[in-house]
């Protein structure tokens, strides 16, 4: 789940200031970015997000971010899409692009001695997006695809309602693909209008790592991106105020097991108790096999194949939730569990074991996510996107240190009630009845979907 | 692969360490005397190690009957032993700040810890207990057979896609064992046994029949020092068994196959041929399979099929894929999901046509540089994740390849002609071996449809909280999917 991934993005984006040395770059053309060099192997990452993401979308052209970022490669300045690939490949550059509701990522890697070329066609496909129709129609027919397949994904029916009954009208509400009805009426013009609103220099943060000084970097970065418009049309999103009831959503679906998605209140990440909910988390159902939760429902029980946690810490609106799957005829067992545990760390609190290693293992595994030029350029990228000082990585483990059992179990109290989660269950689970409240309000919004 | 029976003395013999100088940058390897082959690939940017131990045991490796063992085998291998309570390894490794996991192919079972280069000793230790001192609980075995049931619901039962691989898996092959699932059928599965578990653990779990990769912040002597350490004492058992599996027989009659689920909402087709893997010393003809399936389905916008039927507008996706790291014949696939409206038939026959063009015409020349530009690129990039190079080492040396093999393999790649690969793609495509596949919606009879259109459309308007799908649709058609821990 994408917030649970920036969840635990937030966490890893810091280390030991020995280990990375982050360099402050700003370009001649006042563009300012993050940099690690190694020197090691001969190529660079970049990865640019633009604040933002598909939550710009006019609220009456969902799914034209998406599209539109899609479409970026195919076809810019002279090149139409096989031309603009051929001449990708034949440096033997990656481009990827990929939008969230948070944020749209560009990333780029490139050998040391293509990386002026690669960033003439980086630039291209920015500032001179073709939008041929051919390639439109083309992409469009895949996201529209994509729509019809997730109808039937058991996994993104969970998701979407979810998200649906969390964040009424705010755009987390609603899938960043858009929806049949709308991809279908999407312009070129339209394309245009969503590129002007997200892709901006005002908006943008840029994390870079590889082959390449400060000095080499500031041009490449005005090269890449002093095509673009200085603002975007677009005003960032606002917060999103979380909506959930507690309860149980039953969406029947005729399938030997039952997808199980359970999400609850969240917090911010500057929030006070951030960590001691992180570390909480991570007892609860953030550590894998040696969580709470595994360890009741997985390994004693073999209820399921695996389940977990996690704070989905979005930039607009937070939640803490989990997911697994189980048999249909056990599940109700495994919900009863998930409830209990829900509940036990606030009435019990955590042992000092339990304190101990996890943090441990949070302060532990933290250098090592910074094992590639890839890894790090987005990283880097990603600790400006929510707003991360450069000197965060010097006070995360102290502050991860600090917990105490009194703070996990305070937060837990504050947080964790299982009368207020709302499970949302795809399946077909034995001795379970959704509450019926939430099922008529998903028929009457049904018509609003309508054109 | 199909090599010559060795003793264990012969193969140490031929295993012996190469000159240093014929190693890329970075990388040692040597062999214990109790016969555990190790590959040591250094790399100290960042203060990280990963160990991967790889046993060349695999679900092919499995009696008739009892499929789903090597796999069930591997989810206990975290029940503990004499010294490590169940569970106790994981949370050791987790409570250093490390993750570990395990996976379990037709070719190989394989386990591995990513954690803190000082740590490197102490997870040596425990994978090193549990390769000769497993202990599995009464109260454990049953609970754990759940819990791979519920993967297989999970990862199979629920997904219309996987359940059609398994199905062309063994239509494909009529008598190797790759025609059966890695974690089993489940009617098997529900009747292994604890027994069945220890019996294949003490036949096959063996330094003498396992491959070791250190990768990260450990120099080679470092590593050399502890690997005798930890894994010198474990005596070796018996002989490094010869992988005789039942092969393929000649195979005169293409197949056809068409499955319907409700959950499919696109048409798909994917078509497969038996193809020759990569064996020692024999990798040309693998490396024009590899840069043939580059060329015919390597970029929606480039590649053959790309050009002539996604750009176009006939299909949504299209797709060519092959790895040439298998025991035994492996399979080379095809599959394209056609555009809104395109029936199958006509779908199949514009495939047909284009098929039919390229072995007219031959690779484009300028296609081929590309493809081989990407190749040396892709090599240079590799060097920045130690954790995927061990991958590479330890996959090759786990399906019968040598060091050398694995060395020389991007060499080969690059040595490959429009001639190679022409000649590969006659000989494959011309081939009966293969299995033609639709997988489709639910046919409009079919009382499914109904109900599962009345009652499981989701809601109302589409939300996210699973974030992003790709931008386009990827089809999982790799012909070998593992199964994960």
């Amino acid at each position: 789940m994408i917030r649970a991934a920036i969840a635990l993005f937030f966490t890893v984006m810091a280390v030991p200031a020995h280990a990375i040395d982050i360099q402050e770059v700003t370009s001649p053309g006042g563009i300012k970015a993050w940099l690690v060099e190694d020197h090691s192997i001969p190529f660079v990452s970049l990865s640019l997000d633009f604040k933002g993401g598909a939550s710009l979308d006019d609220p009456k052209k969902r799914g034209a971010i998406n599209l539109m970022t899609a479409t970026l490669e195919e076809g810019a300045g002279k090149r139409n899409a096989t031309e603009f690939a051929q001449a990708v490949e034949a440096l033997g550059v990656n481009f990827s692009f990929d939008v969230g509701d948070d944020s749209l990522n560009v990333s780029m890697r490139s050998l040391t001695e293509n990386r002026d070329e690669a960033a003439d066609l980086l630039a291209q496909a920015l500032s001179q997006p073709r939008f041929d129709e051919s390639a439109v129609e083309r992409v469009r027919a895949q996201v529209q695809a994509i729509i019809k397949s997730e109808a039937t994904d058991p996994q993104s029916i969970a998701a979407k309602e979810m998200a649906r009954q969390a964040w009424g009208d705010h755009p987390y509400a609603s899938s960043t693909n858009g929806t049949a009805e709308s991809v279908a009426k999407l312009t070129r013009k339209d394309l245009v209008a969503a590129k002007n609103r997200v892709l901006a220099r005002d908006r943008v943060v840029v994390g870079v790592a590889g082959d390449i000084s400060a000095e080499e970097l500031g041009p490449l970065l005005d090269k890449i991106l002093g095509g673009l418009p200085e603002k975007g049309t677009a005003p960032l999103p606002e917060e999103a105020r979380l909506q959930l009831t507690g309860g149980v959503t039953v969406i029947d679906w005729d399938s030997p097991q039952t997808i199980v998605s359970f999400a609850g209140p969240g917090l911010p990440i500057d929030d006070p108790d951030y960590f001691a909910a992180y570390v909480a988390n991570h007892i609860l159902g953030g550590g894998g096999f040696s969580s709470r939760m595994m360890d009741e429902i997985r390994e004693k029980r073999g209820l399921t194949y695996g389940i977990g946690t996690g704070l989905a810490t979005g930039i607009y609106g937070q939640t803490w939730q989990g997911g697994m799957a189980g048999s249909n005829d056990t599940v109700s067992q495994a919900i009863d569990l998930i409830r209990q545990e829900w509940d036990r760390m606030a009435e019990e609190g955590v042992t000092q074991k339990e304190l101990t290693d996890a943090k441990t293992y949070l302060t532990g595994e933290y250098p090592l996510r910074f094992d590639g030029n890839g890894k790090i350029a987005s990283i880097l990228a990603g600790m400006q996107l929510i707003g991360l000082p450069a000197d965060y990585p010097n006070t995360r483990n102290e502050q991860v240190e600090a917990v105490t059992a009194d703070d996990v179990q305070r937060v837990a109290k504050r947080l964790l009630h299982s009368d207020e989660l709302r499970f949302v269950l795809v399946g077909r689970p034995e001795g379970i009845e959704g509450d019926a409240q939430e099922d008529a309000r998903a028929a009457e919004d049904q018509p609003k979907d309508k054109p | 692969m199909r090599r010559p029976v060795l003793s264990a003395t012969m193969a140490l013999l031929l295993a012996a360490p190469p000159a240093l100088a014929e190693m890329p940058e970075g990388i040692s390897h040597f062999t214990l005397p109790n016969g555990l082959e190790t590959v040591v690939i250094e790399d100290h940017r960042a203060p990280v190690v990963v160990q991967m131990l790889w046993y060349k045991i695999g679900s092919a490796d499995e009696q008739p009957g009892k499929s789903g063992i090597a796999h069930y085998l591997e989810h206990l291998m975290f029940k503990g032993t004499d010294k490590l309570e169940p569970g106790e390894l994981s949370r050791t490794v987790t409570a250093n700040g490390g993750m570990d996991n395990a996976f379990t192919s037709y070719d190989y079972t394989t386990y591995f810890q990513r954690i803190a280069s000082d740590r490197l000793p102490l997870i040596m230790e425990m994978e090193a207990d549990r390769m000769a001192n497993l202990k599995i609980g009464e109260d454990d075995w049953q609970a754990e057979r759940q819990v791979v049931l519920e993967e297989r619901a999970q990862r199979i039962d629920s997904d219309p896609r996987a359940l059609f691989a398994e199905e062309r898996n063994a239509v494909q092959y009529y008598n190797h064992p790759y025609g059966r699932p890695v974690i089993g059928w489940r009617d098997e599965m529900m009747g292994l046994t604890r027994k069945d578990a220890i019996a294949w653990y003490d036949a096959h779990y063996a330094p003498n029949d396992a491959v070791l990769i250190l990768a990260g912040d450990v120099t080679a002597e470092k590593a050399r020092e502890l690997v005798e350490t930890y894994y010198g004492p474990i005596p070796a058992k018996g002989e490094a068994e010869p992988r005789l599996r039942p092969q393929e027989p000649r195979q005169n009659a293409p197949r056809r196959m068409e499955m319907h689920d409700a959950r499919v909402a696109q048409p798909r087709l994917v078509r497969s041929y038996l193809a020759p893997e990569r064996d020692p010393g024999d990798q040309k003809t693998a490396a024009a399979l590899t840069v043939l399936a580059d060329l015919l389905g390597g970029s929606m916008q480039t590649s053959v099929l790309g050009q002539k039927l996604a750009i176009p507008g006939k299909a949504l996706w299209v797709g060519a894929g092959y790895d040439g790291l298998a025991v035994d014949q492996t399979t080379f696939t095809l599959s394209m999901v056609p555009a809104q409206g395109i029936e199958s038939g006509k779908a199949e026959a514009m495939l047909d046509e284009v098929l039919a063009k390229f072995l007219e015409t031959g690779p484009d020349p300028d296609d081929l540089e590309r493809v081989k530009t990407r190749i040396r690129a892709a090599q240079i990039y590799a060097r920045d994740s130690a954790h995927g190079r061990a991958y590479d080492y330890g996959q090759g040396l786990a399906t019968g390849l040598t060091i050398e093999d694995v060395n020389d393999w991007p060499d080969i790649l690059a040595s490959i002609t429009a001639e190679d690969v022409s000649k590969a793609a006659r000989t494959l495509l011309n081939s009966k071996a293969s299995v033609t596949g639709w997988l489709l919606p639910a046919e409009d009879d079919d009382p499914r449809t109904d109900a599962q259109t009345a009652t499981s459309t989701p809601s109302t308007t589409p939300a996210n909280l699973s974030g992003p799908p790709p931008a386009r649709p990827a089809p999982q058609d790799a012909a070998k999917p593992e199964v994960q821990e």
